[in-house]
């Protein structure tokens, strides 16, 4: 997706990335991004969460009309859970011993 | 005020984990990853509630096209209740993706372009293939999808990968 948004901007459209994989998406240089640092699948909000979905919406666009540079990361101000810290960061593809 | 209080890094390397991964399984060729030091940067050229929004997903239409991982479209409204995401590699343990607003902002940006703070939605939103080849990416998905983001006159995107 990260190269997607390169070309468009290449060809002048302005764009946003929303995205929870923090490492790839700014390796791969956008112009925008959003990071939400949810587990893969949910990056514009939890699911039936529509309060938090239209407050990271938000955020995008006012990424599209307030930065200045490429490469402008912003990280989404919310938290998977109270303590940030359920187990899904290390069970995404753990090795089985 | 979160108690979480990490000594290491917080946000996922995807990068490290899918590498250490594979290798484990005995795939000793990894993934080279799109690396750029530069980022092509293009500003609004009108004031956002001008502006027409596309979205891109990487979520399929339907089982078939998870399979195929062709570039399409689809009307934005209605909204689809739900698309393929099966074949993504989102965290099926830890989530789901049973409500389309989670990764596809339709319904927000609706909401956008009835409070004036965009001007309109794009008729259409895409769908762009994850595919291992950059190069399938670079010629021929992405200037499909800047093609059809012309077709529609749209001024800026919104671009979510799951």
């Amino acid at each position: 997706m990260g190269l997607t948004s390169r070309h468009l901007e290449s060809n002048g459209i302005p764009t946003v990335v929303i995205g929870s994989a923090r490492d790839i998406t700014e390796q791969c240089g956008v112009a925008r991004f959003l990071f939400t640092d949810f587990p893969l699948g949910n990056p514009c909000g939890k699911p039936n969460d529509v309060t938090m979905q239209a407050a990271i919406l938000e955020i995008a666009l006012a990424l599209l009309e307030q930065a200045a540079f490429p490469r402008t990361t912003v990280q989404a101000p919310f938290a998977w859970s109270a303590d940030s810290d359920t187990g899904w960061r290390e069970s995404y593809m753990k090795i089985e011993s | 005020m979160s108690q979480f209080t990490p000594t290491h890094r917080i946000a996922v390397s995807y990068i490290d984990k899918s590498r250490e991964f594979y290798l484990n399984k005995g795939f000793g060729n990894p993934y080279r990853w799109a690396s750029h030091t530069d980022a092509p940067f293009a500003k609004l050229t009108k004031l956002l509630s001008e502006c027409r929004i596309a979205v891109v997903t990487t979520a399929a239409p339907d089982e078939a096209g998870g399979t195929d991982r062709k570039v399409w479209s689809a009307a934005s409204d209605p909204i689809p209740k739900k698309l393929f995401t099966y074949h993504l590699s989102w965290h099926k343990t830890a989530t789901h993706t049973d409500d389309v607003g989670s990764y596809l902002p339709l319904a927000e940006l609706n909401a956008a372009a009835e409070s004036g703070r965009i001007g309109t939605v794009s008729p259409r939103f895409f769908g762009v293939p994850t595919t291992f080849s950059q190069r399938q990416t670079n010629t021929e998905d992405a200037p499909t999808i800047l093609k059809m983001c012309q077709e529609d006159q749209v001024d800026a995107v919104v671009l979510v990968p799951l």
